[in-house]
């Protein structure tokens, strides 16, 4: 258990709503994305990508390739001669660059560096190489199968039982209680099945670097990514280099919902520099972006619960079966430590299935699993709830977890925020609201764990008494802005007097990736304490200006005044004034602080959707939605209320429009946004966020992360807002019209 | 390969260029120019962050040829500022936090500008159809929106 670290305080920065310091070039156009700078002498990389599901790379003849003129490197697999030990550092060297095997449709197979695009493409179009195509799989349920083509043989855990075949290669179970038993004491039982179609995290800007490397192992590589940490780590571990030779500076971001905090292409990037002599920019096209870069898995779910007449549950089970595509990993064991969460259970039992599939490595989707974890729960506890003709709300609340609630994946919580989302939703006038024809109310709760993790920090206190902040987590949302909130907050001094940068890997020790909505309660926590140690610097510094000891120093409205009448009576000094004389008394200021930062703080949420559903066409028309969750402490509400929404427009795509469709050739047949459609501005209402605040144990302000929970609820919400609407229940995603329609007619 | 000599007018200053045949608008704004506030998020006119305006028309620049460019008169975000004055758009993009990683805030901000000149009173919803082909991932429009609709209601509120 972390140590209680939350004291309550009245705020003067945390909690209002200044303009991000980053804002102006990102609103003029001059903030530096991946694929925004060059190199002297800069070539241009290009990807060649197996345009089969499944197939043995038998040859590949490259000579036409480098005899083209502008061509200055050409790579295979022959050229990554370093051979990792680590499994995973191994697979994501096989995933950047096929080695034996293609084992999906853009599986890359070789690379050139060139001295222009259009030289690039046409060497990729002179690389002959040669397939033998194998049979593949590309369902989930389909790949369980006993004879199923088997993706790679050799790879299944021991926890898989017996009957599957090698392409199962995990198996998790969580809970507590029978609930068998369980169910002997329900009025009423419901098992229905779920399928959720797999979807891409849709950030807009395509994966991005440029990279240098000599023949000395020294690196420097900028790029679009959530770790660039994780990058350097990665890379050095997938070439044999030494991570100190590497620097690796992020580029600002654009776009990542979890699908940058992987590794798809940069020792590729590398390898082109080492190997050309020469700066390479490297950039995916969206057609790649899609092909080979981590789609969320696709679920099959059976979900079991039993409810007595008055709304108590007393038996819950669930099976997850997620693709985790071309390579062994898979989040299924998230979905089953998430689906039942938000819920005091007796009996409850979930397990997950991890399955390999031709599709390409399912990545991290925002709080990943959990969305595919909680749809079919939620489902079957509205449906329980309007055949037991049962308020939905009333019943959650009479089965929330609340502190002290031991949880369906085991730890049991502190103090938790589900009851007043709950709460919440019941008095919001969207809940009363009167609803047309056709039109239905759906809710669904939701969790996120949140994370912690690594975490380092410096806080600079210049000659002129202004602030220079360094982290090390890329920013997203507006993270700048809240480091740069929390260190003025904490030392007492104006918003515009500290200046937050993220530094590059080798300017701080390692950070953990911007992930599990950490970054706000761990790079914050980690800012507050790096803010304290320099205010205990200053405070000696004060001291020994006036000959006291530091013990009778106090720090507030950014000034060091003495503690009491005992201790002298000097006017207070500022940290301007200590700044200025830091020289002579000791030396330059600067606080900081190193963690593995625990007590993240479970969040919970509760969505409320109204929907229209056009029975002559089964399209679906989002007409009203809001958003109840837990924030801890809300650092800058706008970017807050911007995660709510954000969340919850994603959630909206993924239970009404996205998917991966592919052919029974197993290549991918809507690889661009023309086809894979996001939500556009003209479907979407407004999004309301409603911001709730129980601090969080484990962070000095309460804070909780905020960014993943927001797309936990929406596909369930969604549907049950649809089903009700429809008339009947909708089980599978996502819900587009020729799939309601067929619904409605089979009513 | 041989190249086109383009001679075209971008932020109202006068710009030339060598291209190749197959290069696009967005190529060589990016590319040649170093003008690379207009972004590349699809090369397929799907997305919207390459947008431009062409002799007073919302344009895809990743969907038009550069050698087409000859003799135009091409706006850029870079040239929706007027020095350090922010245009009232950007400024409300930041009052309104209407961006969270910007990646789609250029295209956007120049689509916004062009239907504020051409329909100063937009309804919620045409403001929502006009920027139907600018995605945003982030954000779910809700904040873009409540920019845009502040910025017409200021305009209006000072003319």
């Amino acid at each position: 258990m972390p140590k209680d670290e939350y004291q309550s305080r009245d705020f003067k920065v945390v909690g209002t709503r200044p303009i991000r310091p980053d804002g102006i070039d990102k609103v003029t156009g001059k903030a530096r994305y991946g694929a925004d700078i060059t190199a002297p002498g800069m070539l241009w990389g290009a990807i060649l990508r197996s345009p089969h599901a499944h197939a043995r790379i038998r040859g590949i003849d490259t000579s036409k390739a480098r005899a083209i003129k502008g061509v200055k490197a050409v790579i295979t697999r022959d050229d990554f001669t370093y051979q990792p030990e680590d499994s995973d550092m191994a697979d994501i060297l096989d995933n950047c660059m096929a080695g034996e095997t293609a084992r999906y449709d853009g599986h890359a197979v070789a690379a050139v560096a060139a001295t222009s695009k259009s030289i690039a493409r046409a060497a990729l179009a002179a690389i002959e190489v040669d397939y033998e195509v194998l049979p593949h799989v590309t369902d989930v349920d389909e790949a369980m199968k006993p004879g199923a083509p088997v993706i790679e043989s050799g790879r299944q855990q021991e926890n898989v039982p017996k009957g599957y075949s090698e392409n199962v290669t995990g198996r998790s179970q969580y809970g507590h209680g029978d609930p068998e038993e369980g169910f002997k004491q329900a009025d009423l039982v419901i098992k229905r099945s779920f399928k959720t179609a797999a979807t891409h995290q849709g950030y807009i800007e395509p994966h991005a670097c440029l990279a240098t490397l000599g023949s000395d192992g020294q690196g420097d590589l900028w790029v679009c990514t959530q770790g660039h940490y994780m990058v350097r780590n990665v890379c050095a571990g997938v070439l044999g280099l030494d991570a100190g030779q590497l620097r690796v500076t992020a580029s600002e971001i654009g776009g990542g919902f979890g699908g940058k905090t992987h590794v798809w292409m940069e020792p590729t990037a590398l390898m082109l520099a080492r190997k050309s002599g020469k700066p390479v920019k490297l950039m995916m096209s969206r057609d790649e972006v899609f092909r080979a870069t981590g789609p969320t898995a696709s679920s099959s779910v059976d979900v079991k619960i039993g409810m007595t007449k008055d709304g108590k549950i007393t038996g819950a089970a669930a099976t997850y079966r997620l693709q985790a595509g071309a390579y062994p990993g898979g989040i299924a064991f998230l979905s089953a430590m998430c689906g039942f969460a938000p819920y005091d259970l007796e009996n409850v039992r979930t397990e997950g299935f991890e399955v390999m599939t031709n599709r390409p490595k399912a990545a991290a989707y925002r709080a990943p699993g959990a969305p595919m974890g909680a749809y079919p729960v939620e489902s079957v506890i509205d449906e329980l709830c309007q055949k037991l003709d049962l308020d939905p709300l009333d019943a959650r609340l009479k089965n929330a977890a609340r502190e002290g609630t031991k949880s369906s994946y085991g730890p049991t919580y502190p103090a938790i925020g589900l009851e007043a989302t709950l709460k919440a939703a019941q008095s919001h006038p969207h809940w009363t609201a009167p609803l047309g024809p056709n039109q239905g109310r759906g809710v669904a709760c939701g969790f996120w764990f949140n994370f912690g993790g690594d975490t380092c920090v410096s806080l600079m206190v210049n000659p002129d008494g202004t602030v220079s902040l360094s982290e090390g987590n890329p920013d997203i949302g507006g993270s700048r802005a809240s480091m740069s909130m929390m260190a003025a907050e904490e030392l007492g001094v104006p918003l515009d007097q500290v200046r937050t940068i993220i530094a590059d890997t080798a300017s701080l020790g390692q950070n953990e990736v911007t992930d599990g909505s950490r970054v706000t309660f761990a790079v914050g926590l980690a800012t507050i304490k790096a803010a304290r140690h320099a205010v205990e610097i200053m405070k000696e510094r004060a001291a020994m200006t006036w000959g006291i000891d530091p013990e009778a120093v106090d720090w507030r409205d950014g000034a060091a005044h003495p503690a009491g009448p005992n201790a002298g009576k000097f006017p207070p000094m500022t940290i301007k004034e200590i700044a200025a004389i830091a020289s002579n008394t000791g030396g330059p200021i600067a606080g900081h602080h190193e963690v593995n930062a625990e007590g993240a703080g479970v969040s919970f949420a509760t969505h409320m959707v109204d929907t229209e559903v056009d029975p002559e066409t089964g399209a679906v028309k989002v007409l009203r939605y809001t958003v109840f969750q837990d924030a801890g402490k809300a650092v800058h509400p706008d970017y807050v209320e911007g995660q709510f929404q954000g969340g919850a427009a994603q959630g909206i795509g993924w239970a009404i429009n996205e998917e991966y469709i592919y052919g029974d050739d197993g290549r991918l047949q809507n690889a661009g946004f023309l086809d894979y459609r996001i939500p556009v501005a003209s479907d979407l209402p407004m999004i309301e966020p409603v911001i709730l605040e129980i601090p969080n144990p484990g962070h000095p302000y309460g804070v909780r992360g905020v960014g993943e929970t927001s797309i936990v609820p929406p596909l369930a919400a969604i549907a049950n807002s649809v089903s009700r609407a429809a008339g009947v229940r909708l089980t599978s995603l996502p819900m587009s019209p020729p799939k309601v329609l067929a619904a409605l007619k089979a009513e | 390969m041989s190249r086109i000599h383009v001679t075209t007018t971008i932020n109202n200053d006068e710009t030339d260029y060598l291209c190749e045949t197959d290069e696009t608008l967005l190529d060589v704004l990016r590319d040649h120019l170093d003008l690379t506030g207009s972004k590349e998020g699809c090369g397929s006119g799907d997305c919207g962050a390459c947008t431009v305006v062409v002799d007073g028309r919302l344009v895809c620049s990743c969907l038009m040829l550069a050698a087409e460019a000859e003799g135009r008169t091409i706006e850029t975000i870079e040239g929706m500022a007027g020095g350090d004055a922010l245009h009232p758009l950007q400024q409300k993009f930041l009052e309104h936090a209407a961006l969270q990683c910007g990646i789609c805030t250029p295209g956007i901000l120049v689509a916004a500008k062009n239907l504020l000149e051409r329909n100063p009173n937009p309804s919620e919803e045409e403001v929502r159809y006009w920027l139907a082909g600018n995605l945003c991932r982030c954000t779910g429009y809700d904040k873009i929106i409540r920019a845009v609709m502040d910025t017409a209601a200021n305009t209006r509120g000072a003319a």
